[in-house]
Protein backbone atom coordinates (compact mmCIF):
# COMPACT_ATOMS: atom_id res chain seq x y z
CA UNK A 1 0.00 0.00 0.00
CA UNK A 2 1.75 2.97 -1.58
CA UNK A 3 1.42 5.78 -3.41
CA UNK A 4 3.14 4.09 -6.31
CA UNK A 5 0.79 0.97 -6.09
CA UNK A 6 -1.93 3.65 -5.89
CA UNK A 7 -0.97 5.37 -9.12
CA UNK A 8 0.07 1.60 -10.51
CA UNK A 9 -4.08 0.60 -10.16
CA UNK A 10 -5.00 3.93 -11.19
CA UNK A 11 -3.59 3.67 -14.48
CA UNK A 12 -4.80 -0.06 -14.68
CA UNK A 13 -8.42 1.46 -14.39
CA UNK A 14 -7.78 4.21 -17.19
CA UNK A 15 -6.20 1.92 -19.13
CA UNK A 16 -9.22 -0.77 -19.25
CA UNK A 17 -11.41 2.10 -19.54
CA UNK A 18 -9.32 4.20 -22.59
CA UNK A 19 -9.87 0.30 -24.33
CA UNK A 20 -13.70 0.52 -23.49
CA UNK A 21 -14.28 3.79 -25.22
CA UNK A 22 -12.20 3.16 -27.99
CA UNK A 23 -13.23 -0.44 -28.82
CA UNK A 24 -16.91 -0.71 -28.19
CA UNK A 25 -19.75 0.07 -30.39
CA UNK A 26 -22.96 0.40 -27.71
CA UNK A 27 -23.54 4.08 -26.05
CA UNK A 28 -23.63 2.67 -23.04
CA UNK A 29 -20.67 0.70 -22.78
CA UNK A 30 -18.66 3.51 -23.61
CA UNK A 31 -20.28 5.58 -21.14
CA UNK A 32 -18.90 2.69 -18.57
CA UNK A 33 -15.35 3.18 -20.01
CA UNK A 34 -15.80 6.72 -19.27
CA UNK A 35 -16.95 5.88 -16.43
CA UNK A 36 -13.65 3.67 -15.61
CA UNK A 37 -11.42 6.63 -16.89
CA UNK A 38 -13.13 8.67 -14.02
CA UNK A 39 -12.72 5.94 -11.66
CA UNK A 40 -8.89 5.72 -12.14
CA UNK A 41 -8.19 8.95 -11.87
CA UNK A 42 -10.28 9.05 -8.32
CA UNK A 43 -7.75 6.49 -7.07
CA UNK A 44 -4.59 8.62 -7.92
CA UNK A 45 -6.03 11.69 -6.72
CA UNK A 46 -6.92 9.92 -3.27
CA UNK A 47 -3.29 8.64 -3.37
CA UNK A 48 -1.95 11.11 -4.42
CA UNK A 49 -3.93 13.46 -1.40
CA UNK A 50 -2.76 11.58 1.27
CA UNK A 51 0.95 10.19 0.46
CA UNK A 52 1.90 13.40 -1.51
CA UNK A 53 -0.13 16.32 -0.49
CA UNK A 54 0.33 16.02 3.52
CA UNK A 55 -3.52 15.35 3.67
CA UNK A 56 -4.85 18.99 2.73
CA UNK A 57 -8.23 19.14 2.32
CA UNK A 58 -8.23 20.69 -0.75
CA UNK A 59 -7.33 17.47 -2.36
CA UNK A 60 -10.60 15.70 -0.82
CA UNK A 61 -12.24 18.92 -2.45
CA UNK A 62 -10.47 18.10 -6.05
CA UNK A 63 -11.75 14.66 -5.94
CA UNK A 64 -15.12 15.62 -4.92
CA UNK A 65 -14.98 17.71 -7.66
CA UNK A 66 -14.24 15.07 -10.32
CA UNK A 67 -16.98 12.87 -8.88
CA UNK A 68 -18.84 15.58 -9.89
CA UNK A 69 -18.11 15.34 -13.52
CA UNK A 70 -18.75 11.79 -13.06
CA UNK A 71 -21.87 12.22 -12.31
CA UNK A 72 -22.29 15.07 -14.68
CA UNK A 73 -20.80 12.41 -17.55
CA UNK A 74 -23.60 10.06 -16.35
CA UNK A 75 -26.87 11.93 -16.61
CA UNK A 76 -25.44 13.71 -19.83
CA UNK A 77 -24.96 10.24 -21.41
CA UNK A 78 -28.10 9.16 -20.56
CA UNK A 79 -29.86 12.14 -21.97
CA UNK A 80 -28.02 11.67 -25.13
CA UNK A 81 -28.48 8.07 -25.45
CA UNK A 82 -32.32 8.63 -24.94
CA UNK A 83 -32.62 11.63 -27.39
CA UNK A 84 -30.47 10.14 -30.09
CA UNK A 85 -32.41 7.00 -29.19
CA UNK A 86 -35.86 8.48 -30.45
CA UNK A 87 -34.96 10.78 -33.02
CA UNK A 88 -32.34 8.44 -35.25
CA UNK A 89 -33.20 4.50 -33.37
CA UNK A 90 -29.62 4.20 -33.24
CA UNK A 91 -28.08 2.24 -29.98
CA UNK A 92 -24.42 1.89 -31.63
CA UNK A 93 -22.34 4.41 -32.99
CA UNK A 94 -22.06 2.46 -36.18
CA UNK A 95 -25.41 3.88 -36.61
CA UNK A 96 -24.42 7.33 -36.39
CA UNK A 97 -22.92 8.03 -40.06
CA UNK A 98 -23.76 11.98 -40.05
CA UNK A 99 -23.74 14.57 -37.38
CA UNK A 100 -27.35 16.55 -39.56
CA UNK A 101 -30.69 15.27 -38.41
CA UNK B 1 5.80 6.60 3.49
CA UNK B 2 3.57 5.60 6.18
CA UNK B 3 4.67 1.81 6.85
CA UNK B 4 0.97 -0.22 6.85
CA UNK B 5 0.19 -3.02 8.39
CA UNK B 6 0.24 -6.41 6.44
CA UNK B 7 -3.10 -7.15 6.43
CA UNK B 8 -3.82 -4.06 5.20
CA UNK B 9 -1.48 -4.02 2.33
CA UNK B 10 -3.03 -6.92 1.10
CA UNK B 11 -6.29 -5.64 1.23
CA UNK B 12 -5.33 -2.97 -0.59
CA UNK B 13 -3.90 -5.17 -3.28
CA UNK B 14 -6.87 -7.41 -3.54
CA UNK B 15 -9.13 -4.82 -3.55
CA UNK B 16 -7.05 -2.72 -6.33
CA UNK B 17 -6.78 -5.84 -8.75
CA UNK B 18 -9.96 -6.99 -8.01
CA UNK B 19 -11.84 -3.50 -9.37
CA UNK B 20 -9.14 -3.44 -12.27
CA UNK B 21 -10.04 -6.94 -13.33
CA UNK B 22 -14.32 -6.70 -12.66
CA UNK B 23 -13.58 -3.28 -14.63
CA UNK B 24 -12.18 -5.70 -17.68
CA UNK B 25 -15.28 -8.10 -17.05
CA UNK B 26 -17.10 -5.21 -18.04
CA UNK B 27 -15.91 -5.28 -21.53
CA UNK B 28 -15.92 -9.17 -21.32
CA UNK B 29 -18.97 -10.35 -20.90
CA UNK B 30 -21.81 -11.07 -23.52
CA UNK B 31 -24.83 -9.94 -21.37
CA UNK B 32 -24.93 -5.95 -20.76
CA UNK B 33 -26.89 -6.32 -17.49
CA UNK B 34 -23.69 -8.28 -16.27
CA UNK B 35 -21.84 -5.66 -17.43
CA UNK B 36 -23.15 -2.86 -15.06
CA UNK B 37 -23.18 -5.22 -12.78
CA UNK B 38 -19.51 -5.77 -13.10
CA UNK B 39 -19.00 -2.14 -13.50
CA UNK B 40 -20.70 -1.48 -9.96
CA UNK B 41 -18.41 -4.22 -8.62
CA UNK B 42 -15.69 -2.07 -10.12
CA UNK B 43 -16.56 0.93 -8.19
CA UNK B 44 -17.54 -0.84 -5.13
CA UNK B 45 -13.89 -2.23 -4.99
CA UNK B 46 -12.11 1.36 -5.68
CA UNK B 47 -14.51 1.96 -2.46
CA UNK B 48 -12.90 -0.10 -0.59
CA UNK B 49 -9.63 1.26 -1.78
CA UNK B 50 -10.42 4.86 -0.91
CA UNK B 51 -11.81 3.50 2.43
CA UNK B 52 -7.96 1.43 3.09
CA UNK B 53 -6.70 5.23 1.94
CA UNK B 54 -8.54 7.12 4.59
CA UNK B 55 -10.69 8.89 2.44
CA UNK B 56 -13.96 7.63 4.21
CA UNK B 57 -16.57 10.90 2.97
CA UNK B 58 -15.36 10.07 -0.97
CA UNK B 59 -15.89 6.13 -0.59
CA UNK B 60 -19.13 6.52 1.37
CA UNK B 61 -20.52 8.81 -1.68
CA UNK B 62 -18.89 7.07 -4.43
CA UNK B 63 -20.57 3.83 -3.25
CA UNK B 64 -24.04 5.49 -3.17
CA UNK B 65 -23.67 7.29 -6.27
CA UNK B 66 -22.98 3.80 -7.57
CA UNK B 67 -25.47 1.76 -6.56
CA UNK B 68 -27.83 4.44 -7.36
CA UNK B 69 -26.16 5.03 -10.98
CA UNK B 70 -25.80 1.51 -12.39
CA UNK B 71 -29.33 0.29 -10.42
CA UNK B 72 -30.12 3.22 -13.71
CA UNK B 73 -27.75 1.57 -16.36
CA UNK B 74 -28.74 -1.46 -16.04
CA UNK B 75 -32.54 -0.39 -16.70
CA UNK B 76 -31.03 1.55 -19.69
CA UNK B 77 -29.56 -1.41 -20.89
CA UNK B 78 -32.83 -3.49 -21.03
CA UNK B 79 -34.47 -0.35 -22.42
CA UNK B 80 -32.33 0.82 -25.30
CA UNK B 81 -29.45 -2.03 -26.00
CA UNK B 82 -29.51 -5.50 -28.13
CA UNK B 83 -29.32 -8.28 -26.05
CA UNK B 84 -29.55 -7.41 -22.77
CA UNK B 85 -29.24 -10.81 -21.42
CA UNK B 86 -26.34 -12.45 -23.10
CA UNK B 87 -28.12 -15.17 -24.25
CA UNK B 88 -26.75 -14.80 -27.53
CA UNK B 89 -22.68 -14.68 -27.82
CA UNK B 90 -21.45 -10.99 -28.91
CA UNK B 91 -18.58 -9.19 -29.98
CA UNK B 92 -19.90 -5.46 -30.92
CA UNK B 93 -16.43 -3.93 -30.97
CA UNK B 94 -14.89 -1.77 -33.86
CA UNK B 95 -10.99 -1.02 -33.94
CA UNK B 96 -10.40 -3.61 -31.41
CA UNK B 97 -6.59 -3.51 -31.94
CA UNK B 98 -6.08 0.16 -32.23
CA UNK B 99 -8.28 0.21 -29.23
CA UNK B 100 -6.24 -2.50 -26.79
CA UNK B 101 -2.96 -0.56 -28.35
CA UNK B 102 -4.61 2.60 -26.78
CA UNK B 103 -5.28 0.87 -23.90
CA UNK B 104 -1.95 -0.53 -22.79
CA UNK B 105 -0.34 2.24 -24.09
CA UNK B 106 -2.30 4.64 -21.47
CA UNK B 107 -1.43 1.84 -18.68
CA UNK B 108 2.22 1.97 -19.56
CA UNK B 109 2.76 5.51 -19.91
CA UNK B 110 0.35 6.06 -16.75
CA UNK B 111 2.14 3.43 -14.88
CA UNK B 112 5.28 4.40 -15.35
CA UNK B 113 4.89 8.07 -14.74
CA UNK B 114 3.54 6.89 -11.63
CA UNK B 115 6.88 4.71 -10.55
CA UNK B 116 9.49 7.01 -12.34
CA UNK B 117 8.18 10.38 -10.76
CA UNK B 118 9.27 11.73 -7.76
CA UNK B 119 6.58 13.03 -5.75
CA UNK B 120 6.86 14.71 -2.77
CA UNK B 121 6.83 12.30 0.82
CA UNK B 122 4.06 14.28 2.78
CA UNK B 123 2.20 11.58 4.11
CA UNK B 124 -1.21 12.98 5.88
CA UNK B 125 -1.14 13.54 9.17
CA UNK B 126 -3.23 11.50 11.23
CA UNK B 127 -6.46 13.92 11.48
CA UNK B 128 -10.31 13.52 11.49
CA UNK B 129 -10.64 13.69 7.86
CA UNK B 130 -14.26 13.93 7.12
CA UNK B 131 -14.43 17.36 9.98
CA UNK B 132 -11.81 19.05 7.99
CA UNK B 133 -13.25 18.57 4.38
CA UNK B 134 -16.65 19.25 5.72
CA UNK B 135 -15.07 23.12 7.04
CA UNK B 136 -13.07 22.84 4.17
CA UNK B 137 -16.09 22.42 1.82
CA UNK B 138 -18.14 25.09 3.76
CA UNK B 139 -14.93 27.49 4.23
CA UNK B 140 -12.92 28.61 1.77
CA UNK B 141 -13.63 25.90 -0.97
CA UNK B 142 -17.14 26.91 -1.28
CA UNK B 143 -16.88 28.76 -4.34
CA UNK B 144 -16.06 25.33 -5.57
CA UNK B 145 -18.65 23.21 -3.48
CA UNK B 146 -20.80 26.09 -4.98
CA UNK B 147 -19.84 25.19 -8.50
CA UNK B 148 -20.33 21.89 -8.36
CA UNK B 149 -23.91 22.32 -7.37
CA UNK B 150 -24.49 24.51 -9.83
CA UNK B 151 -23.10 22.77 -12.34
CA UNK B 152 -25.30 19.53 -11.39
CA UNK B 153 -28.19 21.52 -11.44
CA UNK B 154 -27.50 23.01 -15.36
CA UNK B 155 -27.13 19.44 -15.88
CA UNK B 156 -30.39 18.22 -14.97
CA UNK B 157 -31.88 20.86 -16.73
CA UNK B 158 -30.37 19.90 -19.85
CA UNK B 159 -30.93 16.16 -19.61
CA UNK B 160 -34.54 17.05 -18.90
CA UNK B 161 -34.61 19.05 -21.60
CA UNK B 162 -32.29 17.01 -24.39
CA UNK B 163 -34.26 13.34 -22.81
CA UNK B 164 -37.95 15.20 -23.36
CA UNK B 165 -37.46 17.41 -26.04
CA UNK B 166 -40.39 15.29 -27.91
CA UNK B 167 -42.44 14.08 -24.95
CA UNK B 168 -44.60 11.15 -24.91
CA UNK B 169 -48.05 13.09 -26.51
CA UNK B 170 -46.08 14.13 -29.27
CA UNK B 171 -43.68 16.79 -30.49
CA UNK B 172 -43.07 19.30 -27.73
CA UNK B 173 -44.05 22.03 -30.42
CA UNK B 174 -47.26 20.46 -31.52
CA UNK B 175 -49.84 22.49 -29.91
CA UNK B 176 -47.25 25.47 -29.32
CA UNK B 177 -48.45 28.01 -31.81
CA UNK B 178 -50.43 31.17 -30.84
CA UNK B 179 -54.08 30.93 -30.80
CA UNK B 180 -55.20 32.95 -34.09
CA UNK B 181 -56.73 36.20 -33.84
CA UNK B 182 -60.01 35.00 -35.14
CA UNK B 183 -61.94 32.72 -33.60
CA UNK B 184 -63.72 30.80 -36.52
CA UNK B 185 -59.75 30.63 -38.59
CA UNK B 186 -59.36 27.40 -38.18
CA UNK B 187 -56.11 25.36 -38.59
CA UNK B 188 -55.69 22.41 -40.23
CA UNK B 189 -54.83 19.91 -37.36
CA UNK B 190 -58.40 21.77 -35.86
CA UNK B 191 -61.40 21.22 -38.18
CA UNK B 192 -64.58 22.20 -37.64
CA UNK B 193 -66.93 21.15 -35.78
CA UNK B 194 -69.34 18.06 -38.00
CA UNK B 195 -72.84 18.59 -38.29
CA UNK B 196 -74.78 15.82 -35.76
CA UNK B 197 -76.21 13.96 -38.47
CA UNK B 198 -72.69 13.54 -40.23
CA UNK B 199 -71.12 12.48 -36.52
CA UNK B 200 -71.06 8.61 -36.86
CA UNK B 201 -69.16 9.05 -40.38
CA UNK B 202 -66.80 11.73 -39.36
CA UNK B 203 -65.92 9.92 -36.28
CA UNK B 204 -65.70 6.39 -38.81
CA UNK B 205 -63.32 8.16 -40.90
CA UNK B 206 -61.14 9.62 -38.07
CA UNK B 207 -60.53 5.91 -36.76
CA UNK B 208 -59.94 4.92 -40.99
CA UNK B 209 -57.15 7.58 -40.85
CA UNK B 210 -56.00 6.36 -37.09
CA UNK B 211 -55.72 3.17 -38.63
CA UNK B 212 -53.56 4.28 -42.13
CA UNK B 213 -51.24 6.26 -39.67
CA UNK B 214 -50.38 3.56 -37.40
CA UNK B 215 -49.85 1.65 -40.21
CA UNK B 216 -46.56 -0.20 -39.10
CA UNK B 217 -46.90 0.51 -35.68
CA UNK B 218 -48.89 -1.20 -32.83
CA UNK B 219 -49.56 1.95 -30.67
CA UNK B 220 -51.04 3.95 -33.16
CA UNK B 221 -53.46 1.45 -34.45
CA UNK B 222 -54.65 0.83 -30.78
CA UNK B 223 -55.38 4.33 -30.94
CA UNK B 224 -57.23 4.35 -34.15
CA UNK B 225 -59.14 1.24 -32.17
CA UNK B 226 -60.02 3.72 -29.20
CA UNK B 227 -61.20 6.61 -31.39
CA UNK B 228 -63.72 4.04 -33.52
CA UNK B 229 -64.67 2.73 -29.73
CA UNK B 230 -65.70 6.26 -29.16
CA UNK B 231 -67.53 7.13 -32.33
CA UNK B 232 -70.60 4.41 -31.31
CA UNK B 233 -71.26 2.47 -34.33
CA UNK B 234 -68.28 1.97 -36.46
CA UNK B 235 -68.57 -0.98 -38.79
CA UNK B 236 -67.97 1.18 -41.80
CA UNK B 237 -64.43 3.16 -39.96
CA UNK B 238 -63.81 -1.29 -39.11
CA UNK B 239 -64.32 -2.17 -42.27
CA UNK B 240 -62.41 0.40 -43.99
CA UNK B 241 -59.25 -0.32 -41.17
CA UNK B 242 -59.37 -3.71 -41.90
CA UNK B 243 -58.97 -3.26 -45.77
CA UNK B 244 -56.26 -1.22 -45.63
Amino acid sequence: MSLQGALVISAALFGVGLYGVLSQQSFVMIMMGLELMVNGSLVATAGLWLWAAGGSPKGQVLAIVIMTAMAIEAAMGFALVTTIFRSRKADITEKLRRLKL
Amino acid sequence: MTSSPLLVDIAFWFFGVMSVVTGWLVFRTDSMVRASFFLLASFLNVGVLLLLMRSEYLSLILILMMAGEMAIMAIFMLMFMMNPAGLNPMNMVHQHRAAVAGGIAAFVALAGIGLVARFPDRPARPQPVTEALGKELLGDSMLVFESAGTALLATMVAAIALASSRGRYGSAYEGSDAPPLDPDTRTADAPAEPEPDEHEGHAGMEGMAGMDHGGDGGGDGGEGMAGMDHSGMDHRGMDHGRGS
